[in-house]
């Protein structure tokens, strides 16, 4: 540890503040170390909350490994961060206390978007926390049964797929043309529609939600209306409609808020700061693309490089430059994408056939290869994640 | 070092794969195959990585 970098403090205790602190440790950090997490919950995994904790009969092992491995931190859980003044390294807790710092972690996530208007009613519910997902799964199993899912991303077609599993009426509802339209273009956006479909989810695409009201007391369901007038009654609506980067504490900060903490490329965010995981924007050289991503290898792979760049203190540190990879499980359908795409991409079919049981597809811009998706073709997509990584045009394509 | 898969728990999603294409592979088949169950010292640290990165953290090393 470089002189004056001896006493650490990461804020956030999630997957990526977990990873943070892991490293540090591994790499020969020594000194204080403190992690500081909102919720009350032990750190834990969450791609299971969309999945395996409200299908299985009894809730999954959730710990993550590097805890029950036991870390050596000072972890103070349902705490949060208020104030950070990153010059003078200080940083205000709810507690009322305030810590000093010489080396700062910020890994405070995202949290799910609301539908405005829809708070307090209780059955309408987003997914994020193990808290949201015991909601969920408790309301499912005192027999909930038509189940609303508001947005076609992946949380909600994952949720669609495991209501599915357990037999609920499922009703999905996406306002554009498409499921993921905007990640995996209009016709892979179909067929994940056309998926759902023939495991009997009411899709609708193009169809958003003008109006949400309870049917009586927190026992009683939800009446629904669309925008196309139409209204659904649930017993439960989820609503998977995105994040939104928690970022309020760091108001006035000294630190550069733009959709996520921005950070330049070694992700440094401040003399002595840096971030990781879903809260983090940074230029990735790979893509010349500032970007956030909200992956699962993504807050791992950042939290390592983010605490290994805080150990390198004044050095000029290396830049963070990987090829985004996450994947869904619908189904019977492992859907993996590396990379990135946009909207009007070119697309080429490298394999199978769009809507079949298993196929993979190129993304990319005028010259090179950018994105790659792959449903149960989970070698296909490591191979092209690497080729993708070194930089492949599509003239590279054999 | 020996390199342990719970079969139970691996989904191949071929993380690891991408790692360490030497000791992992992931076939046609959709299964994983682990080429090399007591890999050099030398790939300690991709095999750590491979431990960690792997979403089902279905993966350990035995000493």
């Amino acid at each position: 540890m470089p002189e004056g970098v001896d006493n650490v403090i990461v804020v956030g205790a999630s997957l990526a503040g977990v990873r943070a602190a892991e490293t540090l440790r591994k790499d020969g950090h020594v000194g204080p170390l403190v992690v500081i997490g909102a919720e009350h919950h032990t750190p834990y995994d969450r791609p299971p909350l969309s999945k395996e904790v409200l299908t299985s009969t009894v809730e999954p092992d959730l710990s993550l490994r590097a805890v029950a491995a036991g870390l050596d931190v000072d972890l103070r859980l349902g705490l949060s961060a208020t104030a950070l003044r990153a010059e003078a390294r200080e940083l205000d807790l709810s507690d009322g206390t305030t810590l000093r710092f010489d080396g700062l972690v910020v890994a405070t996530g995202c949290r799910a978007r609301t539908l405005p208007g829809t708070e307090d009613i209780q059955r309408v519910l987003t997914l994020r926390t193990l808290d949201d997902a015991r909601r969920l799964r408790r309301l499912l199993a005192e027999g909930a049964r038509r189940v609303l899912v508001v947005g076609g991303g992946f949380i909600g077609l994952e949720v669609a797929a495991s209501c599915r599993s357990l037999r609920c009426q499922v009703t999905l509802v996406e306002p554009l043309d498409q499921p993921l339209v905007r990640i995996l273009g209009p016709e892979v956006g179909l067929a994940v529609a056309d998926l759902h479909r023939s495991n009997g989810v009411d899709v609708r695409v193009g169809v958003g939600v003008a109006a949400v009201e309870a049917l009586g007391d927190a026992n009683a369901g939800v009446s629904v209306e669309l925008t196309t007038g139409e209204r659904v009654e649930a017993d439960v609506v989820v609503v998977g409609i995105g994040v939104i980067p928690n970022t309020s504490w760091l108001e006035g900060s000294g630190l550069r808020v733009e959709d996520g903490v921005l950070c330049d490329e070694t992700t440094l965010a401040a003399p002595g700061v840096v971030a990781a995981g879903d809260v983090a924007r940074w230029p990735n050289p790979l893509f010349g693309e500032t970007m956030r991503v909200e992956h699962w290898e993504h807050a791992l792979d950042m939290a390592s490089h983010a605490a290994r760049r805080l150990m390198a203190g004044s050095a000029p540190g290396e830049p963070y430059a990987p090829v985004p990879w996450f994947w869904s499980d619908q189904y019977d359908r492992k859907i993996q994408f590396a990379g990135r795409s946009h909207p009007g991409d070119r697309t080429v079919v490298v394999d199978g056939t769009v809507g079949g049981d298993r196929f993979c597809v190129l993304y990319g811009d005028g010259e090179r290869v950018t994105g790659v998706l792959g449903v149960n073709m989970a070698a296909r997509v490591v191979r092209y994640r690497k080729a993708i990584a070194e930089g492949m045009a599509w003239g590279d394509l054999a | 070092m020996r390199v342990v898969v719970d079969y139970d728990l691996c989904e191949s999603n071929a993380v690891c794969m991408g790692i360490a294409p030497e000791v992992f592979e992931v076939r046609d088949d959709d299964l994983l195959y682990v080429l090399q169950e007591h890999p050099d010292e030398s790939f300690r640290e991709r095999m750590e990585l491979a431990v960690a990165r792997c979403p089902k953290q279905a993966i350990s090393i035995e000493d």
